[in-house]
């Protein structure tokens, strides 16, 4: 049977690249949310592909057992239509209590979804074209910081995230730890995320959001407690003044320069608000939105010419000479 | 034998055969010639051009695919620059959804519906012409648009803000705004003239009991867009009202919403993809009773599944939309009324199986496209079942795993019907079958390239991997299945290559097929193949919902007809009844003039809004141009 | 296939009327597609109501005057248009031929008093979101008391021409009455929405 042998190829496929699967699958869960949709989704897999290959068989048996066994057009026998009447009755009853199960068990994981207390940790995420600001929220104003395109939270406590649209319409999405969530301007949604286990869980931008939506990645770090109370320290420190003259040069080339006109790095006059915050840009694992890690070279390459590493982004181009651009990007690594 | 002169008002008195076919001819028959061409209001003419201009658009639409395909089989690929991705994914899925899909059914229906109620044309024969020329302007200006590399790049759905003024510069949103009345202007125009056909111009004895199904589906689609397409004509109106003259209904700053845009593009996004299965499915029903051998098994509940699915589509918009945090107890709402749609869909299915194990199938390539058809339709409609529970639909929106759904729905569920239909009236549109030997091959390679092709995707949306990305980075394992997907989106190519070179060649070499090649039940194969322009010589009488395997001996028809008018019946809605002999219009030049001048307004209101108002004149001087009165036999009553 | 003469239908009329006349049912499913757009454009109106904090926004209630005027003219036109649709269904030319006159004016006469109500709104179209639903309601509103118009307009000149003694003329004009009706029904929501719903 063709059918199943396609069907066999194609889970099949599916287990190869289930193994190796990375950080950012609905089928590899580490969080609340994800895990119970993960179940769901392998109820209705079950149901529906047994559904489905009742329907092969039916199918199959109904055109093999009377083939070309006369051409003439038959008027069907009342019996045989009565016969038939019962059985595609009952099929229909049968998709009926079916229907209403899965509309059960999906409204009861809806419920679940719902039910997680927020409680601890805010974070204000805003989406723009193409990266990600997040605003960790307190008390005290003093402990609100900013920082972008990676979000550390602690295992085990529900984290709220509070989705606010800018520019365009966003959407939030982790699916190793929870569904996802639309940014969309004028309107604010929120969603919680809990981490089972430590890890780095990565998410991507999923509605599509212009030129770059394929480059607008960020990473979920989840961390013990105690790490992630010490990252928030760190975080809320200003940045060091650098200790190497090649990064103190840096500095003074980017103060120069147009960068602070949309960067800030706090502790110095550079006080942009239209890109990310750079004070802590080098402990950051990637740059650019998930689209390179952060390291020197790369820091260098996207300063030198971000038009071709990320076309489109909105990150112009800073006119720098050779050793302009060694320096800065000395700066910016040494920026932890 | 010279042409018998035909005396004013003269009457069908039951004459020979051979002298009534002559003057018939004379009176109903489009001059040969480009002048003839440009005038025509013969729906097979029109259906036809219709059908292979849309065809003709699914192939465009298939090398962007491909296109895509290539870009997508390697991580971070550069074959398509980002801009030029997002055009072809924009122009592929409107020019699908738009100049493919629901033309084709509405064109189908436009060629069919006439000769499966026996009339001799469809009703407002001028407007049908006027629809196609609407409908071929708007499809070039999206393709010259994409060829000038101006093509829309907001999506199929040009969601706001991104389509709005601030984030889409230049004219590309507005394009796609436009292109979208031109098609829906084209739309509205075959639904108004199928349903008034539908009711008033079925042979005598049909009742409504007695109507094919296929005219029931295609009946149920033109309600869906009568009722649905109006919502996107506002929305693409208020968005270019947005862009060209400052309204706000989609900015938040000052009172719009966002989400509106939404609810107004699924009010009528969902409808729409009923609008493109529903005439599958008459076909489905309509062909399969000739391969079983036997007459449809539950044509009630066929009928009523169809008024069903009608009803039930229009409460399921919001399950586009779980995603933007609308309240969740309206989303359960929502859940369970998109479910619900999987019974009525599986009456039909049962159905159709339950035909097929009483019949006795003849392996014939219609039946083999309708056996893929319900292989694929019914994994796509439980695929369907996942995206409706808001849980799920969280983790697998705007995935690939609702790629592959909605292929699996629109290619599986509407093309294999469709493809099966073509092999299927092909004959009786060209008077020569198509192979059966290439069309084994057609279906194979279409089949099995399709599940290879899309099947994966699941998988790969459920590991991430997002819709409407141009690329994706070499570290998210995502490759290998990509690079087997674009290769095995080669051999679907392949298919439909097959497929066109097929049709291509039978039209000239395929073996004549003579009046009713398989002996179907239906009354379109009662006439010639390709049929003569007046249809029927004498529009027949039905007395079953099978009318030719019911009567094997003689057709049962009428008389009375004036041969020196294009006269039709008109009968009453439920049981058929002759009310009167109306003329039908004769051929014009005016559906053209009227089209390009609406046209030339549409495009030139892209640019400023003052063209509306100097562009209707031409269009209204057009219009008297069309209506007003020439004294023609046909004016008479 | 063979053929048997079941039914001899010459004696049926060269032309339906009402319910027998495709144009009639036409104009039915034109009126039902038409309706459609119009509760949808009611439906964006009542959902930008429910968004917003204040109703209406940022300007005083639209002036009563000339939207009431309007009605009222508009009410009134239906026993004419009724009694030109009488007249034309017992072939009457020359009453028709009257009433299809009065009915031009009766046409002409809300385009002027809808040039008034525009400017009785309070706000324009690009002031805020309610504005533009405002505009746009009005807006399609009058595109179709245009459009009736230009079709009585060219009617009536039909009528006054050789082509005018025609049965299939007068259910033309029977059809455009039909229309007619719709024009002005329509206008009663939209009136209650422009109109009322800001006074609540």
């Amino acid at each position: 049977m063709r059918a199943g042998r396609r069907l066999a190829i194609g889970v099949g496929l599916g287990l190869g690249l289930g193994g190796c699967s990375g950080s950012q699958s609905a089928l590899d869960a580490h969080g609340a949310q994800a895990s119970a949709l993960r179940d769901l989704m392998g109820l209705f897999t079950v149901v529906c592909g047994t559904v489905w290959l009742l329907v092969l068989l039916a199918l199959a048996v109904a055109v093999w057992r009377r083939r070309a066994s006369g051409r003439e057009p038959a008027e069907p026998g009342a019996t045989s239509e009565r016969r038939l009447g019962i059985v595609v009755g009952v099929a229909v009853a049968l998709t009926v209590l079916t229907i209403t199960g899965l509309t059960f068990a999906s409204y009861r994981t809806t419920r679940g979804l719902t039910g997680i207390a927020d409680e601890g940790v805010t974070i204000r995420l805003r989406g723009y074209q193409w990266w990600w600001e997040a605003t960790y929220q307190d008390q005290a104003p003093e402990r609100v910081f900013r920082t972008a395109n990676e979000l550390r939270i602690p295992v085990g406590r529900p984290v709220r995230v509070e989705l606010a649209g800018v520019d365009v319409i966003h959407s939030f999405w982790v699916p190793s730890l929870a569904g996802k969530q639309d940014i969309i301007p004028g309107r604010q949604n929120e969603i919680t995320l809990k981490a089972e286990r430590p890890g780095i869980y990565r998410g991507q931008c999923a509605e599509f959001c212009g030129l770059q939506h394929a480059h607008m990645a960020f990473l979920v770090i989840a961390e013990l407690p105690e790490n992630y109370e010490a990252w928030r320290s760190a975080q809320l420190r200003a940045a060091e003044p650098p200790a190497d003259p090649e990064a103190a040069r840096g500095r003074d080339v980017f103060l120069a320069k147009s960068c602070k006109a949309c960067h800030a790095i706090r502790g110095t006059p550079a006080g942009g608000v239209l890109g990310p915050d750079l004070t802590h840009v080098a402990s950051r694992e990637t740059i650019a939105a998930g689209l390179l890690p952060t390291t020197r070279g790369s820091l260098a390459a996207w300063v030198a010419d971000p038009q071709t590493v990320k076309p489109g982004s909105k990150m112009p181009l800073v006119p720098l000479d050779a050793d302009e651009l060694r320096a800065v990007s000395a700066y910016l690594a040494s920026l932890k | 034998m010279s042409a018998p002169a035909i005396l004013p008002g003269e009457l069908d008195r039951g004459a020979e055969r051979a002298i009534l076919h002559r003057q018939l001819e004379r009176t109903w028959a489009t001059p040969a010639g480009f002048w003839g061409a440009l005038t025509t209001v013969d729906h097979k003419t029109i259906g036809l051009r219709y059908i292979v201009t849309a065809f003709g658009f699914l192939a465009l639409g298939g090398v962007l695919a491909l296109a895509m395909r290539w870009q997508l089989a390697r991580p971070e690929s550069r074959v398509l620059s980002a801009d030029l991705y997002n055009q072809a994914f924009t122009v592929h899925g409107a020019n699908m959804m738009f100049l493919f899909a629901v033309p084709v059914m509405e064109a189908m229906a436009v060629y069919l519906v006439p000769l499966m109620i026996g009339t001799r044309n469809i009703a407002f024969p001028r407007l049908n012409a006027f629809s196609y020329w609407i409908y071929l302007f708007g499809g070039i200006l999206l393709w010259a648009a994409f060829a000038l590399q101006i093509g829309p790049d907001v999506g199929w759905f040009a969601y706001v803000p991104l389509s709005g003024p601030q984030y889409s510069s230049g004219k590309r949103a507005d394009i796609w705004a436009q292109m979208i009345t031109f098609t829906e202007i084209a739309a509205l125009a075959i639904a108004v003239e199928i349903v008034v056909t539908v009711f008033k111009q079925r042979a005598p004895g049909m009742s409504l009991d007695r109507i094919p199904l296929f005219v029931w589906g295609a009946l149920v689609t033109s309600f869906l867009v009568m009722l649905a397409m109006p919502a996107i004509m506002i929305a693409s109106t208020s968005l270019i009202l947005d862009r060209l003259v400052g309204t706000h209904f989609f900015n938040p700053t000052e009172g719009g919403d966002v989400l509106l845009w939404q609810h107004l593009f699924w009010f009528f996004g969902h409808p729409e993809v009923y609008i493109i299965f529903l005439p599958a499915t008459g076909m489905v029903s309509s062909m399969l009773p000739t391969f079983a051998r036997r007459p449809v098994f539950g044509y009630l509940p066929l009928v009523l599944s169809i008024v069903a699915i009608g009803i039930l589509s229009f409460g399921l918009w919001v399950h586009h939309m779980f995603t933007t945090g609308l309240p969740r107890l309206g989303e359960s709402f929502f859940t369970a009324s998109s479910m619900a749609i999987a019974v009525p869909a599986g009456v039909q299915i049962f159905c159709w199986l339950a035909t097929l194990w009483d019949g006795r199938p003849v392996w014939r390539t219609p039946l083999l496209f309708i056996a893929a058809f319900i292989v694929t339709f019914v994994l796509g409609g439980l695929t369907g079942v996942m995206v409706a529970s808001v849980p799920l639909d969280l983790q697998v929106h705007d995935t690939y795993f609702v790629v592959a759904h909605f292929h699996y729905v629109l290619i599986g569920g509407a093309v294999f019907p469709l493809l099966g239909a073509i092999y299927y009236w092909y004959p009786k549109m060209t008077g020569r079958m198509l192979s059966e030997r290439l069309g084994r091959w057609v279906v194979g390679l279409i089949f099995v390239g399709f599940h290879l092709t899309f099947f994966p995707m699941h998988f790969l949306g459920l590991q991430g991997m997002p819709r409407r990305v141009y690329t994706y980075q070499p570290e998210m394992g995502w490759g290998a299945a990509n690079l087997f997907v674009s290769l095995s989106s080669i051999l679907l190519a392949a298919g439909f290559a097959l497929f066109f070179l097929d049709v291509i060649r039978s039209a000239r070499r395929g073996p004549v097929a003579g009046d009713n090649p398989w002996d179907a039940s239906t009354l379109e194969w009662a006439t010639t193949s390709p049929p003569p322009p007046y249809n029927f010589a004498r529009i027949p009488v039905v007395t079953s919902a099978n009318p030719l395997w019911s009567e094997r001996e003689a057709l049962p028809v009428v008389t009375g007809l004036r041969v020196d008018r294009r006269e039709i019946v008109i009968s009453s809605v439920s049981d058929a009844t002759p009310q009167a002999r109306e003329s039908s219009p004769r051929d014009s030049i005016w559906p053209l003039v009227t089209a390009v001048a609406a046209s030339v307004m549409l495009i030139a209101s892209i640019f400023t809004p003052w063209a509306v108002v100097w562009g209707a004149i031409p269009v209204a001087a057009a219009l008297i141009g069309w209506f007003w009165p020439k004294g023609l036999p046909e004016d008479e009553a | 296939m063979r053929e048997r003469v079941a039914i001899d239908l010459a004696h049926l009329p060269l032309h339906g009327r009402s319910t027998a006349s495709p144009t009639w049912w036409g104009t039915l499913a034109f009126m039902l597609l038409e309706g459609s757009g119009f509760a949808l454009a009611i439906a964006v109106y009542l959902y930008l109501l429910s968004n917003a904090p204040e109703w209406p926004i940022g300007a005083p209630a639209p002036d009563l005057g000339p939207g009431i005027a309007l009605t009222a003219l508009l009410l009134a036109s239906l026993v004419p248009n009724h009694l030109v649709a009488r007249w034309a269904a017992k072939d009457d030319i020359r009453r028709t031929r009257i009433g299809l006159l009065v009915m031009c004016a009766l046409g002409v006469a809300p385009c002027i008093l809808r040039i008034f109500e525009f400017r009785a709104l309070n706000v324009s179209w690009d002031d805020n979101a309610y504005g533009s639903i405002l505009w746009l309601l009005l807006g399609l509103h009058t595109t179709h008391l245009l459009t009736d118009l230009g079709d009585t307009i060219v009617l009536t000149a039909l009528m006054f021409t050789r082509h005018g003694r025609n049965r299939r003329r007068f259910g033309d004009v029977e059809d455009n009455a039909v229309y007619w009706d719709f024009v002005v029904l329509a206008w009663l929501p939209i009136f209650a929405c422009i109109y009322g719903v800001p006074r609540l």
